[in-house]
């Protein structure tokens, strides 16, 4: 790719042998002969001229292009489908429960929602809840956790950390698992039916494992007291986040899933990089090759509306989604590479011709001396 | 008191009312700078006295005490490193004094104590105290000479290792003392200390600096001497002299200050706009304090305004990484690193003296790639100071020696008849050379060794004299050795008589009663002696000018025209002259020199006029000329510098004659070259007054040279084009204090200017008949001219010390004339030949490296925190970080810092054979060319261009975060590890891409580093560490690389970032008839003298490119549209993604101005 010239400049080849006997013996001033020292390192001395970047850019050019056209098409064929389910304008189903919200109602509010996908879903199906206008990377919300409580530490379990503050202690208790980030955990309830055309309605299997990252998990998140089943014992003393319904050792029934190991309360601590954002919910697998994982057809989304966000105008939506080799939908990287290709193709046809052009006008301009 | 009292033995002298012991300093030297117990306080206070380490002091400071986004770590760490490098450095430094002072202060030293010798420790003398030192032995404190082995009491004392003169000078014991030393009661009475190494005003006693012995001193020719201490410790003379010399400042320093200021104002602007954005943000409804994410009770109480000013501070902590503070360690590395290349060049090793470069400053590395103007000494510099007896010329006949000849003692006539008359003459001008000098006859029992002192003339040590000459100026020798040759030889001087060897081989006999030194500004020196038979004579030896007003005037037009001729020859010529003294006349001089001598004050003075007054009315025997032979390679070493574009003046203090054929020797001066004459000689005119002619000359010169020369195109100030005129322009001493100090003080600023504008349209200047101060004067003239142009002074001799002080570099020539211009100087080379490579080579390489270091370093840093600016926007103007603490802390210490270090040390964009070869390729960094403006604002758009991508590309990517094959998602910090993986990538890339010269070393630290980076994320991602408060990057390095999403972006971002500097890199390679001749190309684009069009153009075209891309993308989206074409199947296609592309660039535009 590269004019190269390996220059090899090397030393004499005496000079370690003499000076090991005689430097001894007599001192002399001389400095060493050496390649280093005389700043004669054999060295490669690559050039970069149109005759050797041109054939890159084609290269490139030619590699991106076919990349970029396969995400492309890729992404293109992962199927999305995203529903609004915030309840801000009069029309929408859930319109009564974010306008009726209060912290201290006991009954939860429900509302269902009504769509219809115009396409099979072939593979295996996520779920994913997306929030808007979230601000879960703000500083004061990010550093709002005591990652050695949540790791099982006892210690720190009853005295958090004080960049939980203001949700480290409740009533003289401390709070597990403290800070902003747990405090506001993502409460709502999704659940999907699928209704046939002849009206019968049937629920869809939602699988709460593997959402969140496997280290996590395993590593990371760890209730207090190890392997000890008994979760309630070992949050004795401590208070509930405030605005949590339930403690931390009843999020799930499954022990492998409750406490700080509940793979939705992983999630949600995985702070997101953008106010707009989406988290893992739920995973539709794929029951045999025969029938796609989501026919087409309608169905309907039923939501326990626990999560307020109107008081920041934040947006709730339910995203449906298969899942390619590349992550989610993102026509981004397939645009960019095409992009890019054909740039350097571009570049390099005008380069060609410049380089013919100047190299007609005097000869071998172009050849390292 | 302005004087001390000294007892000597620490006996009251009887006659005074009380002995008061008084308190002086012990003999300890301390050159040390720290004890052990104030190293740490008195460290910290110096290191913390400079502007960058007290601002990264104050950002660690808001850290701790302010509730900041980074941890203090962050900047405290490598704050940390870099005080203790330099703490471990000075500490090293000041170890070595501690150990060097040990070793003086601890040598044992024999001291008479009540009659009997006693071992001491050399701190432990006392002023007072009698001191015994023998042979070889170095003086361990100041000391009068009270008593000598030699009978004549006299001793020869070396001061080699104080000034570098190697004569041996003779010192006196002080006259009339009791020869028992335990009976001797006395006091001395002398002056407080002072640091004037050749000054010593020993007023009582009759003392005078004969008698005293400076500590440093080595004792020669003598078995054993007595003194009584007189200054102790570090009121030595040689104490006081130790002092650091004045800090010099590089050009590239003060480039790194603007840009630094530059990057403050980034840094401010972007804390103000960010806290100003905030507060906007803020002011929005549930936007401060939604139900998620509330304040706690003391940020709730907080003023507002505090809150507002805190908030600013912590803006300012989390951008400050945009200002580097290891760049400062890494510019300090590279300096004193690289300048190990320059002491280890085996071309600087000379094997006459088997010594090679010196440096003693690091600092200036990068100046030698810079200078503008070279100031050169001539006589031992340009020239060899290797002195040989050419001719004489007695009475204005000119006489030769011939050594082929077998004439009578091959002392040849060549223009005049011989007479009796003209033998007698020819006899006295002879004696004149072998008493008027102050030459030491080495004597057979003091070995000294050839190599080790550099007085003594090698030529002499001839085995069939078996007689070497040690003087101080080789002039001297030089015509000492003439005279022998002529059949008259100096035998030495014995208790102040000089013996010399006639024709006839007869000893003579004089008494040597004075010497009048020479010195410069008198230019001349005399002896009076006193012949056997009572006749007292005076020889005087001096140059012309000063020879010729004290000598009838009938006697000078016969050897003028002789001195002249030599001197055009380029030989060095003196007058001899002489002069009889009646016994009257001999009292009078005797008492007016005696008294001078011992004066308390004005003691310069006095003796000026006495000299004066005594050297009056003198007779003119002849003169001499002697040749001083060029340098090696001066005329390719002065060609070279010239085609380098540097202008070459020539300072020196020899007449205008000798200096011009140096100067055409050297070819400084070329035949075409015009020569205009500024000196006392043209100034002579009948009609005008001086100053009038020197007016109308000076408008004359400079309608000349610089009005009616051909306008020269900015940018290539310096023209080298052979059709021009080259003029070279001549000054001397008299006239340029003329133009300085002008008898009408308004003219001073015009004729300094209109001077200043000759020299500077002339291809050399000479400058002759200069004394040391007006050398600095010039110097320091022409530094602080329009565009301060970067000087460089080259001198071998003390005379020199102040030009080379004066000057932003100061070379010295380890030359024959003592040792002081090396000490003085900032790199030191054995001859002037290695000024070539020093400049051309490593001057020009060093300048590349730390221009590219320093704007390397501010772009790395400005893409390194733009990111983390614009996170700003997308977090509520939180000061959220982008990265995490560990790459905010390691970026600039670890990921980045190798491989720009062993850049600035090893890069060779041109090969150091092409830059010898090819002078002028130095004129392609003329004026700081890669520290400029326009250089720097191309870094500075670079970083921005990549700090741009880095982000937006990422942020792109994150639209939509479920970017695992398993649909799990990223959170904020993988975005972070995803920027800044790209950005350690792509810095290191940019790197590789303008390293020209890749040794073992740049792969290995360059790939290394991108290893250890990929490696250190792992670690550091692999383990929950206890001790961190937060796991924030727990997995997510691992998590990142198995997402082939984010692979793709990685490469494509590094890919699309140094897409520009590919393009660049392609486009910029020189074009035209030198591209074939020389090839190379340096980092990046600047005006180049036979690529100067090309950089324009290739902005031209990428912009063009863009253009263009745009536009047809807007025609082709109207046309598209227009036509309504699509019903057909593969342009829906197209349009639907063309709607993308769009839709991508109205966002990327959106968030931009967002």
């Amino acid at each position: 790719m590269m004019a190269s010239s390996y220059s090899a400049k090397e030393e004499d080849g005496h000079h370690s042998g003499s000076a090991g006997l005689g430097g001894a013996a007599v001192q002399t001033r001389k400095p060493d002969n050496t390649a280093f020292k005389q700043q004669r390192l054999p060295a490669w001395q690559p050039i970069l001229t149109a005759g050797t970047v041109l054939p890159a850019f084609f290269i490139i050019g030619l590699i991106f292009i076919p990349i970029g056209i396969g995400l492309y098409v890729t992404s293109n064929n992962i199927k999305e489908f995203e529903i609004d389910y915030t309840g801000t304008e009069m029309s929408s189903p859930c319109f009564n429960c974010s306008q009726s919200f209060s912290w201290n109602s006991t009954t939860p509010c429900r509302c269902v929602l009504f769509f219809s996908l115009d396409q099979p879903f072939e593979s295996n199906v996520f779920m994913y809840y997306g929030l808007s206008n979230f601000y879960q990377n703000h500083r004061r919300y990010v550093k709002s956790r005591d990652d050695s409580q949540l790791n099982g530490d006892l210690r720190s379990l009853k005295e958090p950390s004080k960049e939980c503050e203001p949700y480290r202690t409740n009533e003289n208790k401390p709070i597990a698992p403290c800070g902003a980030i747990a405090n506001s955990m993502f409460n709502d309830t999704l659940d999907l039916f699928y209704i046939d055309p002849n009206g019968t309605k049937t629920q869809i299997l939602l699988i709460k494992k593997g959402i969140a990252w496997w280290t996590d998990k395993h590593v990371k998140f760890r209730n207090p007291g190890g392997s000890n089943p008994n979760l309630t014992a070992a949050f004795i003393e401590t208070a509930k986040p405030v605005n949590w319904h339930k403690p931390v050792y009843e999020l799930d029934i499954d022990s492998e899933n409750n406490g700080f190991i509940n793979e939705d309360f992983i999630v949600w601590m995985r702070t997101a990089a953008l106010p707009t954002f989406r988290k893992l919910y739920r995973v539709i697998q794929k029951k045999n090759n025969m029938t796609p994982t989501l026919p087409k057809g309608s169905y309907s989304l039923e939501v326990t509306y626990n999560y307020p966000v109107r008081s920041f105008e934040g947006r709730k939506r339910m995203i449906l989604s298969t899942i390619s080799w590349m992550g989610g939908k993102n026509p981004f990287l397939g645009i960019a590479y095409i992009t890019v290709g054909s740039i350097c193709f571009f570049l390099g046809v005008v380069l060609l011709f410049i380089h013919h052009k100047y190299g007609n006008r005097n000869n071998s301009s172009d050849v390292p001396s | 008191s302005f004087s001390r009292t000294i007892y000597v033995g620490h006996r009251p002298c009887p006659d005074t009312e009380a002995f008061i012991p008084s308190k002086f300093c012990d003999n300890r030297i301390v050159s040390s700078k720290y004890t052990v117990w104030n190293f740490l306080p008195k460290n910290l206070f110096e290191q913390f006295r400079r502007i960058a380490n007290f601002y990264f002091l104050i950002i660690f400071l808001v850290q701790v005490i302010v509730d900041t986004p980074t941890s203090p770590v962050t900047s405290g760490l490598p704050l940390f490193f870099v005080i203790t490098v330099t703490a471990i450095k000075q500490g090293y430094e000041d170890w070595l004094r501690h150990k060097a002072d040990k070793e003086v202060n601890k040598y044992p030293v024999t001291v008479l104590e009540d009659g009997r010798s006693v071992k001491k420790e050399s701190e432990k003398i006392k002023v007072g105290d009698v001191v015994e030192v023998v042979e070889d032995e170095t003086f361990p404190c100041d000391l009068i000479l009270l008593q000598s082995s030699r009978e004549d009491g006299t001793c020869f004392v070396t001061t080699a290792s104080l000034d570098g003169e190697s004569n041996h000078k003779t010192h006196y014991t002080v006259p009339d003392t009791e020869k028992d030393l335990q009976a001797l009661t006395a006091t001395i009475e002398c002056e407080q200390p002072q640091p004037d190494l050749y000054k010593h005003n020993l007023p009582f006693l009759s003392l005078g600096p004969e008698n005293l012995l400076l500590k440093g001193a080595t004792l020669k020719n003598t078995k054993k001497i007595y003194g009584v201490a007189v200054y102790t410790g570090m009121e030595t003379k040689m104490a006081l002299n130790y002092q650091g010399k004045s800090q010099k400042r590089s050009a590239v320093e003060k480039s790194i200050n603007a840009f630094l200021l530059v990057y403050l104002c980034i840094l401010i602007s972007k804390a103000v706009v960010c806290t100003t954005l905030k507060y906007v943000w803020q002011s929005k409804e549930g936007q401060d304090e939604p139900w998620y994410n509330q304040k706690t009770q003391k940020e709730k109480d907080s003023n507002m305004y505090l809150k507002m000013f805190t908030d600013f501070l912590s803006f300012m902590v989390l951008f400050n990484f945009i200002i580097p503070v290891s760049m400062y360690v890494t510019v300090e590395m590279q300096k004193f690193l690289g300048s190990f290349f320059i002491t280890w060049d085996k071309d600087f090793f000379d094997p006459e003296i088997q010594e090679g470069a010196l440096v003693n400053t690091s600092d200036l590395n990068e100046e030698l790639g810079q200078v503008e103007y070279v100031f050169t000494d001539k006589t031992g510099t340009l020239t060899q100071n290797n002195m040989e007896f050419i001719e004489c010329c007695i009475d204005g006949f000119q006489y030769r020696y011939r050594d082929t000849q077998s004439e009578l003692d091959g002392f040849t006539v060549t223009d005049g008849p011989v007479n009796k008359l003209q033998q007698k003459k020819e006899e006295l001008f002879l004696r004149a050379l072998c008493l008027c000098h102050t030459v030491q006859v080495k004597e057979a029992g003091s070995e000294v060794l050839a190599d080790q002192v550099d007085g003594i003339d090698g030529l002499l040590l001839q085995p069939e004299e078996e007689r070497g000459f040690i003087a101080s100026s080789p002039d001297e020798i030089a015509l000492v050795k003439g005279a022998m040759k002529y059949g008259f030889t100096f035998l030495g001087l014995e208790s102040k008589s000089m013996k010399i060897k006639n024709r006839q081989n007869d000893i003579e006999e004089y008494k040597l009663l004075h010497v009048l030194n020479f010195d410069p500004v008198r230019r001349r020196m005399s002896v009076i002696v006193q012949t056997t038979s009572g006749e007292t004579l005076l020889f005087c030896k001096g140059a012309d000018s000063s020879i010729f007003p004290r000598v009838r005037p009938e006697e000078v037009d016969r050897i003028r025209m002789h001195v002249e001729r030599n001197a055009t020859e380029g030989y060095r010529t003196l007058c001899v002259a002489y002069k009889q003294l009646s016994a009257e006349e001999y009292a009078m001089a005797d008492t007016g020199l005696r008294e001078a001598r011992l004066a308390l004050q004005d003691r310069e003075e006095k003796l000026m006029a006495m000299y004066n007054q005594v050297e009056m009315g003198m007779s003119l025997i002849g003169a001499t000329a002697v040749e001083d032979r060029l340098q090696e390679e001066a005329a390719e070493t002065m060609e070279a510098l010239q085609g380098a574009g540097m202008k070459v003046w020539v300072l020196t203090g020899d007449k205008m004659e000798t200096a011009k054929s140096t100067c055409y020797a050297c070819r400084l001066f070329q035949r075409g070259t015009e020569l205009l004459e500024l000196t006392v000689r043209t100034l002579e005119d009948e009609r005008l007054k001086r100053d009038e002619k020197l007016h109308e000359l000076l408008q004359e010169y400079h309608r000349k040279a610089v009005q009616d020369a051909p306008p020269v195109k900015a940018g290539v100030t310096r023209s080298w084009s052979t059709a021009n005129q080259d003029y070279g322009f001549i000054i001397d001493g008299a006239t340029l204090s003329l133009v300085m100090n002008p008898p009408r003080d308004a003219d001073a600023s015009q004729y300094k200017s209109l001077f200043l504008q000759i020299c500077q349209n002339c291809t050399a200047v000479l400058c002759c008949r200069m004394a040391p101060l007006q050398k600095a004067q010039i110097v320091k003239m022409v530094k602080n001219s329009k565009g301060s142009p970067i000087t460089l002074s080259i001198g071998d001799g003390a005379n020199d010390v102040s030009m080379i002080l004066e000057a932003h570099v100061g070379i010295g020539i380890k030359g024959k004339e003592g040792r002081q211009a090396v000490r003085n100087s900032d790199y030191a080379v054995p001859k002037l030949k290695h000024l070539k490579k020093l400049l051309l080579a490593h001057g020009h390489l060093y300048y590349v490296r730390i221009a590219h270091l320093v704007q390397y370093f501010f772009y790395k840093n400005l893409c390194f925190i733009l990111p983390q600016f614009l996170y700003q926007f997308f977090c509520g103007y939180s000061q959220q970080p982008l990265y995490d603490a560990a790459y905010l802390t390691m970026y600039n210490i670890c990921f980045t810092s190798m491989p720009i270090l062993a850049y600035s040390l090893l890069e060779q964009h041109t090969s150091i054979e092409i830059l010898l070869d090819n002078a002028a390729l130095y004129r392609e960094i003329a004026n700081n060319a890669m520290l400029r403006w326009h250089p720097f604002l191309y870094w500075t758009v670079l970083g921005i261009f990549q700090g741009l991508m880095f982000f937006f590309g990422v942020r792109f990517l994150f639209s939509n975060p479920a970017l695992q094959d398993n649909g799990q998602v990223f959170g904020n910090w993988s975005y972070g590890t995803i920027v800044f993986t790209v950005l350690v990538f792509t810095v290191t890339l940019k790197l590789a891409l303008d390293t020209r010269h890749w040794t073992w070393i740049n792969h290995f630290v360059i790939w290394g580093s991108l290893a250890f980076y990929v490696f250190f994320s792992f670690f550091w991602g692999g383990i929950i560490w206890p001790f961190l408060k937060q796991q924030r990057l727990y997995f997510v390095f691992a998590n990142m690389l198995s997402s082939v999403s984010a692979w793709l972006v990685i490469i494509i971002l590094i890919l699309l970032s140094l897409l520009p500097e590919i393009l660049l890199v392609v486009l910029r390679k020189p074009r035209g008839p030198h591209s074939r001749q020389v090839y190379f190309s340096l980092p990046f684009p600047l005006l180049s003298l036979n690529s100067s069009f090309l950089p324009y153009p290739s902005y031209f075209l990428i912009f063009s490119l863009i253009y263009i891309l745009f536009c047809s993308s807007f025609i082709l989206h109207h046309v598209l549209t227009r036509c309504d074409v699509t019903q057909s199947q593969p342009i829906t296609r197209y349009l639907k993604l063309y709607s993308y592309v769009k839709q991508w660039l109205v966002s990327l535009l959106v968030a931009g101005l967002h």
